[in-house]
């Protein structure tokens, strides 16, 4: 980092014996409930939120199985009926050449939401475990995770849309398997794990661990 | 970047919404961007007239959402059979059977909550834009726009709407309908406004002008 070696110190409003919000920055003296700026709730660390986190990431788990074993799309053609799961729909994208389109389809219904589970379970763990990753890095790990999660949901929306396109009677017909609600679900509650997340406990466990690489080098 | 002494009063100091660390609240200038000094997180980057962009980007984003809904969407033509397709038969695709509840989900993700987050901006910010003190409850409704915005995926519909195109055009001939182009303007518009968008600005300017 540019700032590495700095000799200025960080102190953060915990330390300083007062309470930050984390919606508008303000501060206030320890014990104050709710921000006085924009009314949101307050809490010095959320101890509660570790155990949100892992509450949705088990909840995200259960209803990905099943989002992936059962049958996301089903084609009627000529008589003929296909089901095709997630994987199966991309595996039949890469058969007819569309390589493009059958990349999207993989990254961002099997690679982001398989992606997105260890990176919360890793954040979470990091938090009480010694991990390798600076507090930098993790900060940045958790920034994409909360933007990328709901990039998983184009193939619900694929879904929808191909469902409500694609109804020529005989000729073709795709209406939706029951895969597409778990997913959805899947990628809903896997937002909420990473909604849950307190940042803050990143930088200190971060700062814990710098602590002692001080101490370390001093001694 | 100045860095705080030890045991500050609340009102000079500012503590990062992300990491927590403190920091001097001083007004950032106009162009300026205040990041946090650890973690680095924009804090604060007011824009000249941001404020009446955001309400002119946030009501053209409501006209364009209203063409998106109520004109065709897709056009397929398979077998001398022409079907059209609008919004709404994409969020209704879902209303038959076990996948039912989709629908509503469908109807808020694309529909509802892009546009309750946009007139929950024009609400708070529009007095602002002109000067004016806060409306009456600027804040839980700001609060709320805040809550939304990673539920509001009108930008993710319209990757999938391509994606369905690619995986539909060996099938049947497909041309893509004026709401479409208004979708992509929509997210286009939205795109830009949330670069616009400060919230540690909106909420020292809701706080500022609610006390004068």
């Amino acid at each position: 980092m540019e700032n590495a070696g700095r000799p200025t110190q960080i102190v953060t409003a915990r330390e300083a014996g007062l309470i930050g919000c984390t919606h508008c920055g303000r501060v206030h003296p320890l014990g104050t409930r709710v921000c006085t700026r924009c009314g949101a709730h307050l809490s010095p660390r959320s101890e509660a939120s570790l155990q949100r986190v892992w509450a949705w990431w088990i909840a995200g788990l259960v209803v990905y199985i099943p989002a992936n074993l059962y049958p996301m799309l089903r084609t009627a053609s000529l008589g003929k009926t296909l089901e095709n799961t997630i994987l199966g729909g991309v595996i039949e994208l890469m058969r007819h050449g569309d390589v493009a389109v059958a990349l999207i389809v993989f990254v961002a219904s099997i690679v982001i939401p398989v992606a997105k589970f260890i990176a919360i379970a890793y954040l979470a763990l990091s938090v009480s475990h010694r991990v390798r990753l600076s507090a930098h890095r993790r900060h940045i790990l958790f920034e994409v995770v909360e933007f990328i999660g709901r990039w998983s949901m184009i193939d619900v929306f694929v879904v929808a849309i191909l469902s409500s396109l694609v109804r020529l009677d005989f000729a073709a017909t795709i209406s939706p398997g029951i895969a597409a609600v778990s997913f959805a679900l899947s990628v809903a509650f896997t937002m909420l794990a990473a909604l849950s997340f307190d940042s803050r406990l990143i930088w200190d466990a971060g700062k814990e661990a710098e602590q002692m690489e001080k101490e370390r080098s001093l001694g | 970047m100045s860095v705080v002494p030890v045991l500050p009063l609340p009102d000079d100091v500012i503590a990062c919404p992300s990491c927590d660390a403190l920091m001097h609240d001083r007004d950032v200038a106009l162009g300026e961007t205040l990041r946090c000094p650890r973690c680095h997180a924009v804090i604060e980057a007011p824009r000249a007239l941001a404020m009446t962009r955001i309400i002119m980007l946030a009501l053209a984003a409501l006209i364009l959402m209203i063409a998106a809904i109520f004109f065709p969407f897709l056009e397929l033509g398979a077998a001398g059979m022409v079907r059209r397709s609008s919004l709404l038969d994409t969020v209704m695709a879902f209303s038959t059977g076990l996948t039912a509840p989709l629908t509503l989900a469908m109807a808020a993700l694309i529909v509802v909550l892009p546009v309750t987050r946009f007139l929950a901006l024009l609400y708070v910010l529009g007095p602002m834009a002109f000067g004016w003190r806060p409306a009456r409850y600027a804040a839980p409704v700001f609060r709320l726009a805040e809550a939304l915005r990673p539920w509001a995926m009108a930008e993710v519909f319209v990757v999938g709407v391509a994606v369905a195109l690619v995986k539909v055009a060996g099938l049947a001939h497909i041309s893509i309908g004026p709401a479409f182009w208004a979708f992509v303007a929509l997210v286009i518009v939205t795109v830009l406004k949330d670069n616009f968008m400060s919230r540690v600005t909106v909420w020292k300017t809701l706080d500022a002008r609610r006390k004068s």
